[in-house]
């Protein structure tokens, strides 16, 4: 009974400290954002807390949207101090910042991220054009001026030239910012080389959309998941399927699975890097200004991710994967940072 | 059928006629069928969890041996003594990858070229400095001297050295270039290479090196977040059931309470994220990705799961114990707290056991308070960031590095076995204490 009162009284004492400890400081620097670049803000969160006396950063993968709202929540230690996006601020988020007195963000970008589709190496490689993607992929196309549900089943259905096997795209859902910027770039680069949808963007941008971000649903493209890996193993089962993933997981898995080339260009590094592969994003991270100061490190945090060593040609962020962005970009990011010029839309 | 009955009309008892025996034998086959589905069952059940086992296990014990490579290394005072004193706060903050990289440097002249170097440099984990800032703490007397260091190669050597990366392949389509696995086979020749047990896989934070990564951060805060799901949910899954069962009124109102703990067991554990996203983070402001907060959680997730235990484990002490003691003029708390919840206890425990297990390997609820996160430094407290081991297993499964799907089949056993321990904990607590009446 007596002891039964002390864990009682120990359980209320515990509960109500750590209600009260949150209002005190942090030293430690919080950053959430896009799962893309996940694996190089935390390579160089690791480094930043190995080689300076400041604390490790807390990096968190909530995805490119879910780390925006997060971090135009409000100013305050409650909030995050850093943003990872796989794209750029929208205009709308902007305004959610201000509404909440997030008013001044860096924007830095760190380097591009090229999105391949790949095939295992058991089969031949695939070369495709976008528009050749648009046809397989597409929910609608246009057959002799009309627009109708995608007839094609094999790749020889829409190019003659290419292998007689059933069209099968394993890719990510439609939460994930690989999609977004796969359907972006791929699927509207490709709606727009064909003429008759060329034209319809000109007279009603809304229906272009409409048609060129429509995914086909009856089998052809399979949603698998969020995690690439998951993707680049069910290719080595199925060697007729392609796969869409980001190409740090190309360059991880080079002995399983090939790259498909595309509009002529194989996705290698020095492609993306030269910006001739077409199926390629900006990645960046947004800084709080206002938090500059109040949590301990940031402008040296921000200094060791665009440094040189980190996401130089050379760097350990190319190592992971990064594709850096051409030498005079960077050292512009560089001294605009340096500055914490805010964001200007 | 009806051929069979007209056949049997002959004989004279109902029950030993043609149409009966045939139908007596159609039930015993009809018998035997049954118990052979029910041995297929449980054989393929079986067989799916051998499967399961087997190729975690064969996939997981890879990644708890590690190649280290035995360099002669020069430490010298330029590097690893900026202050020029000698003193261990100098000493401490030397070029130690520099020392490392500079002994690859001696060995092979051969790499001279920028690229060269950095496809030399890339054999040993960018922790390899590590072992030479230990070894000159443990002996500061070397400063000046060559002595052998064994550093940590990089991921991608030690895959080699294991079979995983093959020199046959063609030179694209692996991550080590002929070079690289020249100067390797080299290094093996000389006797240099050895594989260790990775003793660091247990004793470090996260890292994105695989070969620096480790599960130890993970497991405190596992421990952490447990803790305060025990103490919270403990005393009052066991107060609630107490109450429902020996003194509460038998009314709508606990009837309405009762169902409501059922259907909270089935809820699904995401919703509980939720909630404390919106209650503890949101509402009450408390800090994201800590140990606390994923207790509050999982001790709202783990509650009806001990309530529904103990209530049973209560209801099943026979009525007869109570009416003693009554009888001897114990008042009903007493009655309660010395003879009815002593002899429930087993019951209690194993239900929180078995509640406790449950909440080891939760990450859905944690994912919407901020603890699905890179954290390299170990949690020091209850409201340091703070991750767990299933999200551990989560996070080094989506890492684009290879070496890490042997780590994470790793860190699925080491879960594993802390699920495995807790549960035979409760079976054993069963089997020892449990009393039949």
């Amino acid at each position: 009974m007596q002891s039964r009162l002390r864990l009682t009284t120990f359980v209320i004492a515990a509960a109500a400290l750590a209600i009260a400890a949150p209002s005190g400081a942090r030293d430690q620097i919080r950053v959430v954002g896009s799962s893309t670049v996940f694996p190089f803000s935390t390579a160089a969160a690791e480094q930043f807390g190995r080689s300076t006396a400041f604390k490790t950063p807390v990096v968190e993968s909530t995805g490119s949207g879910g780390g925006l709202k997060l971090f135009c929540g409000g100013v305050g230690l409650e909030h995050p101090d850093v943003t990872n996006s796989s794209r750029r601020i929208k205009a709308s988020e902007v305004e959610l910042c201000a509404s909440n007195g997030v008013a001044e963000i860096v924007e830095v970008q760190v380097g591009f991220d090229g999105i391949v589709l790949a095939n295992s190496r058991d089969s031949a490689r695939y070369e495709l054009t976008l528009e050749q993607v648009f046809l397989a992929l597409a929910k609608q196309v246009p057959v002799n001026g009309v627009l109708v549900d995608n007839p094609h089943e094999k790749w020889s259905d829409i190019d003659p030239s290419l292998p007689a096997v059933d069209i099968e795209v394993l890719g990510p859902p439609p939460t994930s910012g690989t999609r977004d910027a796969f359907v972006e770039l791929g699927m509207e680069g490709g709606a727009k080389a064909i003429p008759m949808l060329a034209e319809l963007r000109k007279k009603d941008k809304k229906a272009f959309k409409a048609v060129a971000h429509s995914l086909r649903e009856d089998g052809a493209y399979v949603e698998a998941g969020e995690n690439d890996n998951l993707i680049v193993q069910k290719l080595g089962a199925n060697p007729s399927a392609l796969g869409i993933f980001g190409f740090s997981f190309l360059d991880q898995n080079a002995d399983r699975v090939q790259g498909s080339i595309v509009g002529g260009v194989e996705p290698t590094f020095e492609n993306i890097a030269a910006g001739d592969y077409g199926v390629s994003r900006s990645l960046y991270f947004y800084v709080k200004k206002a938090h500059v100061g109040v949590v301990p490190g940031i402008q040296e945090f921000v200094a060791e991710f665009t440094s040189e060593a980190a996401a130089g040609d050379d760097g350990y962020l190319a190592d992971k994967g990064l594709i850096p962005l051409p030498a005079d970009e960077r050292e512009k990011v560089r001294e605009s940072t340096a500055a914490l010029t805010p964001l200007e839309l | 059928m009806s051929a069979e009955q007209g056949a049997g009309t002959g004989s004279e008892s109902p029950h030993t006629t043609e149409a009966a025996r045939g139908r007596l034998a159609k039930r015993h086959a009809r018998e035997k069928r049954f118990r052979a589905y029910g041995v297929a069952a449980i054989a393929t059940a079986m067989a799916a969890l051998a499967l399961l086992l087997g190729s975690i296990a064969l996939g997981g014990l890879p990644g708890f041996f590690q190649h280290t490579v035995e360099l002669d290394v020069t430490f010298a005072p330029d590097l690893l003594d900026p202050d020029g004193t000698g003193e261990p706060s100098s000493l401490a903050r030397g070029d130690h990858a520099g020392a490392v990289k500079r002994s690859l440097r001696e060995r092979f002249p051969d790499a001279s070229s920028r690229r060269d170097k950095r496809a030399l440099y890339a054999l040993v984990s960018r922790g390899a400095g590590i072992a030479v800032r230990d070894a000159l703490a443990r002996d500061p007397a070397l400063l000046g001297q060559v002595a052998p260091v064994e550093v940590l190669l990089s991921d991608d050597a030690d895959r080699y050295f294991k079979g995983e990366i093959e020199a046959a392949a063609a030179e694209q389509n692996r991550k080590l270039s002929d070079a690289q696995i020249g100067w390797l086979d080299a290094l093996d020749a000389e006797d240099r290479v050895r594989n260790t047990f990775h003793t660091r896989l247990l004793t470090a934070g996260d890292s994105r090196e695989p070969e620096l990564a480790g599960i130890w951060g993970a497991t405190v805060g596992s421990f952490l977040t447990l803790l305060v799901t025990l103490a919270l949910s403990f005393p009052v899954g066991v107060a609630t059931a107490i109450y429902l069962e020996e003194f509460a009124p038998r009314n709508r109102w606990t009837d309405f309470v009762e169902v409501n703990i059922n259907n909270l067991a089935a809820v699904p554990s995401i919703v509980f994220g939720l909630l404390g996203l919106a209650v503890f983070l949101n509402f009450v402001g408390m800090p994201r990705s800590a140990p606390v907060v994923g207790g509050f959680v999982l001790a709202l997730m783990t509650l009806p799961t001990i309530i529904i235990a103990a209530r049973s484990a209560i209801a099943s002490v026979p009525p007869s114990i109570r009416e003693a003691a009554l009888g001897v003029g114990a008042s009903p708390t007493q009655v309660v707290f010395q003879h009815v919840l002593p002899l429930a206890m087993p019951g209690v425990l194993t239900g929180t056991i078995l509640g406790m297990a449950r909440a080891l390997g939760e990450t859905a609820p944690l994912l919407m308070i901020g603890m699905v996160a890179f954290i390299v430094d170990v949690p020091s407290g209850l409201t340091s960031p703070a991750t767990v081991l299933p999200v551990q297993v989560f996070l080094w499964a989506d890492s684009p590095e290879r070496a890490f799907v042997a780590k994470t089949s790793a860190a699925i056993l080491v879960l594993l076995s802390f699920l495995v321990l807790m549960n035979l904990a409760a079976v054993l607590l069963r089997n020892r204490f449990e009393r039949r009446w």
